[in-house]
């Protein structure tokens, strides 16, 4: 676990020694607050609670784009300057490898969406919160994040190059985000299949509103696992060509 | 150190290398030699457990690479043909974080990373990053990287690619001074470089060995003996008529002649020049120089690769 922590640690560095993690930070926490001004305070008059759960309904969007920028250099970047090699030259399994990547990754986007808390804060100077609310809503934010960066690092294992990584893990996470229109479509037992797979359509909206069911926590665990698995063994089966 | 067996890799339907078979000793620095696309960086791969074989025994420091990757990974230090250097770091942040990653543990580390830099001439860089360095500077902390953690084995990629004739003289030294602590695998293209710093070559072409030995054993085989170059103050003719009657010089050729001196090729042993000396000086030539053939690794590698240059390289 301490070579997880020492390749997190290394590529959290990453994110703020170079220009690119300001820039994503940047660009999110104006998108946040943009759209915010745009789409919830010029709506008229509302519940503090309703503007919350709108507010959590935009972080979704952004969160889910951020993820596709946020993973893109992991991998393919590495193995785009060859400095993969480093690590796949050493005493170090391609899941640890992919593990301090990942939590990196998720340590990024969690201090950026910790910063955006300024939104939440001015509801509750002109409103009135529910701390529960808050919590709930944070938490969906970090497990779609969580999701969606380990479908990025998957994308990011595939391709060998930054723009290819970002298209890879655009087009998944697309296709995850819009299963529950295929779900429209569909007859039992597929339409149940596609409606539990869709990124946000029944796992999403529970938490805007400041709700947690232990089972679309489990879901967004479990996409979170498979795709840091599939990235693993994509590591892997590159050792044989 | 090394037994490499029947060592195969295939990149889809095409054998990048086929059937390879040498051992290195512990202590030895070994040149890979070949044409570009002949194989070598896919079997230094795989003797640095990045890439795994289609078939084949290998063995490092007694351990099967295929049975026990990790603790191969361990003995092992390797610098690819560009290093693997962060840009974003500093020289001593990233060969400390080399460290650690390769088992140092970080109280160690610092230790480990000053003798590093000692031993590649880096330290008046340890605060400087990465990307504001030479690419001198850059080839040597690449070297420093792979040497962070003692292994005992370095596996080098092109060690010298790019570097200026300075650079390459002193990474010629800093590999030399590897020699005895590690045993030194390095693979090049550029002849004199392996000729000045290996021990012994193994000259690969189309993913087969072709050849091994010292420059010596290579030049016998192949060369007739090797070359000897003359600088006589005389007639080439009349130089190469007196040459020639040594016993074991061959064929002889004019490389150039001017205001009355002349400088000669000749095949044969570079032992043969005391009688090649005394010949000339009994017959009253006057001797300006006598060497050894320079381009005599050259010519053994010409050779050795004849047929790989008549027809395609294979892709890397």
């Amino acid at each position: 676990m301490s070579t997880v922590l020492l390749i997190a640690r290394r590529e959290l560095g990453g994110y703020f020694r170079t220009m690119t993690g300001y820039i994503i930070a940047g660009l999110l926490l104006l998108a946040d607050g943009i759209l915010f001004n745009v789409f919830v305070l010029s709506a008229g008059e509302m519940y503090s609670a309703d503007v919350l759960s709108n507010f959590f309904y935009i972080s979704f969007g952004t969160t889910c784009f951020a993820s596709v920028f946020i993973s893109m250099r992991l991998v393919a970047e590495e193995r785009q300057t060859g400095t993969l090699v480093l690590m796949t030259s050493s005493p170090v399994h391609d899941w640890e490898i992919i593990l301090g990547k990942y939590l990196s990754a998720v340590a990024f986007l969690s201090i950026v969406t910790i910063a955006s808390v300024y939104i939440p804060a001015l509801i509750w100077v002109n409103g009135k919160i529910s701390f529960g609310h808050l919590f709930a809503g944070y938490l969906g934010v970090l497990l779609v994040g969580s999701a969606t960066l380990a479908i990025g690092v998957f994308g990011s294992a595939l391709a060998r190059n930054q723009i290819l990584a970002v298209i890879f893990s655009a087009i998944i996470t697309l296709v995850v985000l819009l299963a529950h229109l295929v779900a429209r479509v569909t007859d039992r037992p597929l339409k149940d299949m596609f409606m539990a797979l869709a990124l946000y359509a029944r796992h999403y909206p529970p938490f805007q509103v400041g709700t947690i069911h232990l089972r679309d926590v489990v879901y967004y665990v479990a996409v979170t696992y498979v795709a840091l698995f599939a990235a693993t063994r994509v590591m892997e089966a590159r050792r044989w060509k | 150190m090394i037994e490499v067996k029947g060592l195969t890799k295939y990149y889809g339907e095409l054998p990048a290398i086929h059937d390879l078979e040498f051992s290195i000793e512990r202590g030895e620095v070994i040149g890979f030699l070949g044409l570009n696309g002949a194989g070598k960086t896919t079997a230094l791969k795989i003797l640095g457990c990045i890439l795994l074989p289609t078939a084949g025994d290998v063995t490092v420091d007694g351990i099967d690479i295929a049975r026990d990757p990790h603790a191969v990974r361990r003995r092992i230090g390797f610098l690819p043909d560009t290093p693997p250097l962060y840009n974003d770091m500093t020289v001593g942040r990233y060969l400390k974080f080399a460290a650690e990653l390769r088992g140092v543990s970080s109280s160690e580390a610092t230790k480990a990373v000053t003798e590093a830099e000692e031993k590649t001439a880096t330290r008046e860089v340890h605060d400087q990053p990465i990307f504001s360095l030479s690419h001198g500077y850059r080839q040597r902390v690449g070297v420093a990287q792979a040497l962070v953690h003692k292994p005992k084995l370095l596996i080098l990629d092109e060690p010298t690619s790019g570097l200026d004739p300075v650079q390459i003289v002193e990474m010629r030294a800093t590999i030399r001074a590897l020699k005895g602590e590690h045993t030194v695998l390095l693979s090049s293209h550029i002849l004199s470089e392996i000729s000045q710093t290996c021990d012994r070559l193994l000259v690969i072409q189309r993913g087969e060995i072709v050849a091994q030995g010292s420059e010596q054993d290579l030049a016998d085989k192949l060369g007739g003996g090797g070359t000897i170059e003359v600088e006589v103050a005389a007639p080439s003719a009349r130089a190469i008529e007196v040459a020639r009657t040594v016993t074991g010089i061959g064929e002889c050729k004019v490389l150039l002649e001017r205001d009355g001196t002349v400088r000669i090729e000749l095949q044969g042993s570079p032992d043969l020049r005391p009688k090649v000396v005394r010949a000339l000086v009994q017959n009253g030539i006057d001797l300006l120089r006598i060497d050894r053939g320079a381009a005599r690794l050259e010519s053994i590698f010409l050779k050795l690769t004849k047929d790989e240059r008549n027809g395609a390289g294979r892709p890397q």
